[in-house]
């Protein structure tokens, strides 16, 4: 039999001590595995100096750190970053909410409209990369047909802005589709009468939705924010990879690229290990902020 | 002011549903109109047809004169209290109140002193900076109000506003909101189900039943004639006893008590008294000119001023009201009688009969 404070407080209590340890072991041995054990090896490795040919390595302290960070091409990275990201999250969210609003007005075919504007999600960021690419090719590319016709000198094998610009909109438009559902069920989510109480206070349409609606999903706005300038940060390599490779020259090298070049093919493992501590950081303190204010969203009510 | 006319105005939703199957109703300037009838009799519907929240299937409906069926909410000039009061949560109750002036381009000078003034009236002058969360559903109300009143509107709408309340507050709000709407003079139409707010608040009561009118006038004139036995039976609490003539059980016994008391025309087939109209008689002889019933008593209500007893007489559930405290317990046997001109006939089809009946 229970006693009474285990029964109120619904605590689970084992036979033995070891069951416990062994449920939990599968979910630490994977995270000891595939988590701490590779942070820990990058921690390590960032320290190390290897000579070119790999034979020796010596142990450095931070001056990896030191290196990369006064490194120009580093610096460089950090700016087309920011970039980057800030562009591709304002586009994805900006056209998102724009078509998540139309999508409200919608009267027939509303469920199929909504199907349609989530299937990008489901394409692969290599896949989706290839796609503009052949769309935007200066040579065979329909659409650099269209703008060159245009009197646009479409070229982003050779023109920095125009390789940032294919990348943005090949990032943007891949993540357009999440942030159209966040948007949805944000507007959804809008009390109706509020809406009706602005029309009878004399506010028309465009005003109702920059001082009520827009207001109203400010968490869901922060929220995808904070998602959509990790998705840019992280989880943009493939297309990166498929549409520039990192250049022309390095004006498309973003960090986590970078990581890569410098690794794997450059084979700089000092430096390369260093600059994925550094992306480790801004994981973490990214992750903070997330846990710290889009897990508890702003409320209203 | 403004005047409100409602002319055969009908509500058919996308499904054929039929919500507002004709009502005309004239509002004259400063009066206030309540407009009550159970869920779903299309009295909200109507409320939101004279914002303008709804579409008018056909009929129209004209403020101050002018037919408004094509004008949009924005620009009918009316104000609008809410169910769940509708506040912007992310606005403090100062813009909360001064959002409908903004939008309307009122000077920010004139916006200040209007929404002031108007706080002070409600007692709400200690909460402009706060947020509608940090209020109580009680001044949540009067920032709701507030915020209609701050406009100067033509007309005022409330769509149930008090029905969030609890029932102490209900009752002072209720005062509240008649003078307040007394003293500023703005036609208003109150929608509610609550057939005491009705009657109290009501300078013109339209009850609604099944997206029709049943029955329009002052609060008493309608209690004391009521024009169907459906509005007998929703004003006045408890409702009027209702007695039928025609069910086998009670014909007969019935029947004999009547005799004298012939309905004013037509085939009655109900007969109706309020429960203060009954009076309890310890003799057991036949009153001429009066009803007589023989009752069995069921359940004692004391709710300290009056007391109301459930009986069952003839076949039929009935409730008297007597003052104070009875020494009435379940299963006594009581004589009951009503005077001829407290009573009311109905025909088979729910019509009073009446000759002076002011049923529409």
């Amino acid at each position: 039999m229970l006693d009474e404070e285990t029964k109120l407080t619904l605590r689970v209590v084992f036979p033995h001590k070891v069951l416990p340890y062994l449920l939990v072991a599968p979910q630490l041995a994977i995270t000891l595995v595939f988590f701490y054990w590779p942070a820990g090896q990058a921690l390590y490795q960032s320290m190390l100096r290897q000579d070119p040919f790999g034979l020796k390595s010596k142990f450095v302290w931070f001056a990896n750190f030191r290196k990369v960070l006064a490194d120009p091409a580093y610096l460089n990275s950090i700016k087309v970053t920011v970039v980057f990201s800030l562009a591709t999250a304002i586009v994805a969210m900006a056209v998102a909410l724009l078509l998540a609003v139309m999508a409200e007005k919608v009267v027939r075919g509303k469920a199929l409209y909504r199907t349609l504007m989530i299937w990008p999600y489901a394409v692969a960021p290599a896949i989706a990369g290839m796609l503009w690419l052949f769309l935007f090719n200066p040579s065979i590319g329909s659409l650099s047909y269209v703008l060159r016709s245009l009197g646009i000198a479409w070229d982003p094998l050779l023109n920095g802005s125009h390789a940032m610009i294919l990348l943005v909109s090949a990032a943007a438009w891949k993540q357009i589709s999440y942030n159209f559902l966040f948007f949805v069920a944000g507007l959804q989510a809008v009390p109706k009468t509020l809406i009706e109480a602005a029309a009878i206070d004399g506010a028309r349409e465009t005003k109702r939705f920059w001082t009520i609606i827009f207001p109203l999903l400010a968490p869901t706005t922060f929220f995808l924010l904070v998602v959509n300038t990790v998705y840019a940060l992280f989880d943009t390599f493939g297309i990166v990879h498929a549409v520039t490779g990192g250049g022309p020259g390095k004006t498309t090298e973003t960090l986590v690229y970078k990581v890569y070049n410098d690794g794997f093919v450059n084979l700089i493992l000092g430096d390369s290990a260093a600059q994925s501590v550094i992306l480790m950081v801004i994981v973490i303190a990214l992750t903070a902020i997330q846990f710290r204010y889009v897990e508890r969203k702003v409320h209203y009510g | 002011m403004a005047t409100v006319d409602l002319n055969d105005v009908r509500k058919v939703y996308a499904g054929g549903v039929e919500a507002v199957k004709g009502v005309s109703i004239a509002i004259p300037d400063k009066q206030l109109c309540v407009l009550v009838g159970p869920s779903g009799c299309g009295k909200s519907t109507l409320l939101r047809m004279i914002a303008g929240l709804e579409t008018i299937s056909s009929g129209t409906v004209a403020i101050d004169g002018k037919i408004v069926n094509a004008v949009g909410p924005t620009e009918r000039d009316i104000a609008m209290v809410f169910q769940n009061y509708a506040l912007y949560p992310h606005m403090k109750v100062y813009d909360n109140m001064a959002y409908g002036l903004r939008n309307r381009g009122t000077p920010k000078a004139e916006v200040d002193s209007r929404v002031r003034s108007t706080a002070k009236v409600l007692e709400l002058s200690g909460l402009l900076d706060r947020r509608p969360r940090e209020l109580s559903g009680g001044q949540r109300q009067r920032v709701a109000m507030g915020r209609a009143i701050v406009r100067n509107p033509k007309v005022f709408l409330f769509d149930e506003p008090l029905s969030n309340l609890d029932a102490k507050l209900r009752g002072q709000m209720r005062v509240e909101i008649k003078s307040l709407q007394r003293r500023l003079g703005v036609t208003s139409v109150y929608v509610t189900h609550d057939q005491l707010e009705a009657m109290t608040l009501a300078d013109m009561l339209v009850v609604m039943n099944a997206g029709l009118v049943e029955q329009i006038g002052a609060p008493l004139d309608i209690y004391e004639k009521p024009a169907s036995t459906f509005v007998a039976s929703f004003i006045g609490a408890p409702p009027m006893n209702l007695l039928s003539l025609s069910t086998e059980s009670s014909a007969n016994e019935l029947e004999r008590k009547l005799l004298g008391l012939a309905p004013p025309g037509g085939q009655a087939a109900m007969l109706g008294f309020r429960p203060e109209d009954a009076e309890l008689v310890a003799d057991a002889e036949d009153r001429s000119g009066a009803l007589m019933l023989s009752a069995t008593v069921e359940a004692v209500e004391p709710v300290g001023a009056e007391t109301f007893l459930h009986c069952s007489a003839a076949g039929n559930r009935i409730v008297i009201r007597v003052g104070g405290r009875t020494a009435a317990k379940p299963g006594d046997k009581l004589r009951i009688t009503a005077t001829a001109e407290k009573l009311h006939w109905f025909d088979r089809g729910g019509r009073r009969l009446d000759s002076t009946s002011p049923s529409s």
